[in-house]
């Protein structure tokens, strides 16, 4: 199979400084040094980019030495979580920016929707903009008018076809934007998951008409989601960034794997191992244990079961000092979103005296199925005393929490509901 | 996948951090060309949507500013033009002015204005100022069919009016303010991206710039130090021209002059060409 797309060493620098005092200094002193055909000395001082440490230069690599090669016909997902530098590598790959090192090459056309609707113009009429849109994204005026009718019909905005499109409601709007893009038949198509606007059932739309794309008729896609299971719906094979770097890349299923494994390795450390960053360290978490109702330490609970959680601590005299101090847990899925919080706070206005361990007590945990992360905190009035993202993970699988047989299908939601029918 | 093939392959398109300076794809050019043509279909179709007027306010401005010329400057202030009819002089030299002062401003805006869509799709860049370019030259069109209309009502009538030979160099002249206002519009647009300060001095540079040029005043009037500066804009022979070239050939023409100004619009359009490359490429990191 021959390659589409081959991207070897990219790499993206960002100054997170806004432009302005020292700016054209920077500049200067940038050219003086490549006039003497030395490296940029701002380069040098980047480090990764990893959002949840503070860094210490204004210079970030959103991207470092990534590499990898899309095969012609294959759906590739690309993964990571936050700040991980999926945007910035389908900007580059999409060239709206360019890589500061490195380079890509492309066979075939390529186009990319990182958004529906780019260079729709208020006043002119949903005809119009059909035509400027659809050149904006590379189509020739030929090719638009053939594909014309088919357009209209997709959009089902066909009587206010000559309407401005800025009497359009906002769902009109979406739909033949997305019409539009839809209709694009380049050969290598770069998604961004911006096109799960809409409704639940345009949603549906968008996304078979992308499996349509990609199976039917053979073309490379690059797809970017927060949406595992629409990743694993459409893509054959993926990639992980972490923190700007390509950590692996393979096909879907073990990718999404290693990638849930991932997220709980962090946490298979030890406490007291794990580095902190921006803490004063006046408190200091060593151990966190999931305890069931009989007792025993596990990581893997049902819906519906009593969950104890403890945590161990060491403390420094000084801390006691604080008038208010609190510890929280908050509780985040594998994709990093929070879904819900713990805190003494609630309780009581400090930790008291002499303490070493606490412990946060559920009756009913009614997480839906999946993986959890867990993120430990401490707070006192001189700031943060200790802070761990992942601190460890568990795991929630169903056990005939209706009693009925039934489970909730997956992508349902975070909690279940102990309801009952009349 | 981790298969990395060696040698050459035929690679459509391969993107590197920097490349050469003179690296303008014409090919691709020509292939958004229909892009090109929507946009100056969408500039010219929004402006005058909602208006009861509607492209009638082309006539509208031209005329107005050179009624208002003919009453302050011809008329209360008497200023001189050279003997020719006042009304006529002004429209000639506004219509030439407005289509360099709007190809300048529009294209100054081209990075900061179109940000939001060159944020989300590539096509080339240049697409946008050269689009600039052609709406305002069937604004210009527009404009200068008002100008020959009053020309030839005032000529019937016996005015003091010589049209001479310098009229084949009409399409030249329109040609080098088209392409100097889109050299200047793209260095600046292409600064603004990082340093904004330039846009609040373009739209009022280029509004005191009108008075460092023969369009209220001819050439013949300016003196001393106003003299030097006006002669080295080089916005003046080809207005100095276009007047001539309709009004009558005063004395002090001398069309060697013209060369200065084609030799500007070039230095600067290669130079403006070379910048907007390197900018384009990755000014969404600073925009």
């Amino acid at each position: 199979m021959s390659i589409a797309i081959q991207v070897e060493n990219i790499s993206k620098q960002y100054n997170l400084k806004t432009v302005g005092t020292g700016t054209l200094s920077h500049d200067l002193n940038r050219w003086w040094a490549l006039a003497r055909g030395k490296e940029d000395p701002n380069l040098r001082l980047g480090e990764s980019n990893d959002r949840t440490t503070k860094g210490y230069s204004d210079l970030v690599w959103a991207l470092k030495d990534v590499s990898f090669n899309v095969n012609q016909g294959e759906v590739l997902g690309i993964i990571g979580r936050n700040g991980a530098g999926k945007s910035t590598l389908l900007k580059i790959l999409s060239r709206t920016t360019t890589p500061t090192k490195g380079c890509f090459k492309v066979k075939g056309r390529i186009a990319s929707l990182l958004e529906v609707g780019t260079g729709f113009h208020p006043e002119l009429s949903g005809r119009e903009n059909i035509f400027l849109n659809g050149a904006i994204l590379g189509m020739s005026k030929v090719e638009i008018k053939a594909r014309f009718d088919e357009i209209v019909d997709f959009s089902g905005v066909e009587r206010y076809i000559d309407t401005p499109v800025k009497r359009y409601s906002s769902g009109m709007y979406v739909r033949l934007a997305f019409a539009v893009a839809a209709h694009l038949k380049p050969d290598i198509l770069i998604v961004d998951e911006v096109l799960a606007v809409g409704d639940l059932e345009f949603q549906k739309k968008c996304i078979g008409k992308m499996k349509e794309i990609s199976v039917n008729e053979g073309r490379t896609v690059l797809f970017v989601s927060h949406n595992m299971s629409a990743i694993k719906n459409l893509c054959t094979s993926g990639v992980i960034l972490k923190n700007g770097s390509l950590t692996l890349n393979g096909n879907i299923d073990s990718i999404l794997d290693e990638y849930i494994i991932d997220q709980n390795l962090i946490s298979k450390l030890k406490l007291s191992d794990i580095p902190r960053n921006n803490v004063n360290g006046l408190l200091k978490f060593t151990d966190i244990k999931f305890i069931d109702k009989n007792s025993i330490e596990k990581t893997d609970f049902a819906t519906g079961e009593s969950l104890e959680i403890v945590i161990n601590f060491e403390t420094k005299s000084e801390f006691y000092l604080s008038k208010k101090s609190n510890i929280d847990i908050g509780i985040n899925d594998v994709l990093g979103n929070r879904i819900t919080w713990l805190s003494t706070s609630i309780y009581q206005d400090k930790i008291d005296e002499g303490q070493t361990s606490i412990r946060f007590i559920i009756d009913k945990m009614l997480l839906n199925q999946g993986n959890y992360s867990f993120s430990l905190f401490c707070r006192t009035d001189v700031g943060i005393a200790d802070w761990i993202q992942n601190a460890s993970s568990l795991t929630m699988h169903y056990k005939d929490f209706y009693g009925t047989g039934k489970n909730i299908p997956e992508g349902q939601g975070y909690f279940v509901s102990a309801f009952s029918i009349k | 996948m981790s298969f990395m093939p060696k040698g050459d392959e035929n690679w459509d398109l391969i993107v590197k951090p920097q490349s050469s300076l003179f690296d303008i794809n014409f090919n691709e050019l020509w292939r958004y060309r229909d892009l090109l043509m929507l946009f100056v279909r969408r500039d010219v179709i929004s402006v005058y949507k909602q208006t009861i007027l509607g492209p009638i306010w082309f006539f509208i401005q031209p005329i107005l500013t050179a009624l208002t010329f003919t009453l302050i400057f011809g008329n209360m202030a008497g200023l001189s033009t050279d003997g020719k009819p006042q009304f006529l002089f002004y429209l000639a030299g506004i219509t030439c002015w407005n289509y360099f002062a709007e190809c300048l401003n529009l294209t100054s805006n081209t990075f900061v204005n179109n940000a939001a869509i060159f944020g989300k799709v590539y096509f080339p860049r240049l697409i946008t100022p050269l689009s600039v370019i052609i709406s305002s030259l069937l604004k210009f069109l527009i404009q200068f069919a008002l100008f020959v209309s009053v020309y030839v009502y005032l000529f019937v009538n016996h005015a003091d009016l010589q049209p001479n030979r310098l009229l084949a160099l009409i399409p030249f002249l329109v040609l080098l303010m088209g392409f100097m206002g889109l050299a200047l519009g793209i260095i600046i647009s292409s600064f603004t991206t990082k340093y904004r300060d330039l846009r609040f001095l373009v739209s009022f540079g280029v509004q005191l710039m009108m008075y460092a040029t023969p369009v209220i005043l001819p050439l013949s009037k300016f003196s001393g130090i106003m003299l030097k500066v006006v002669r080295y804009n080089p916005m003046t022979p080809i207005i100095e021209t276009f007047k001539a070239a309709f009004l009558g050939i005063p004395k002090s023409y001398e069309i060697s002059t013209l060369l200065y100004s084609t030799a500007f619009t070039f230095v600067f359009l290669l130079a403006s060409i070379l910048i907007f490359n390197k900018v384009e490429k990755s000014f969404m990191d600073t925009v």
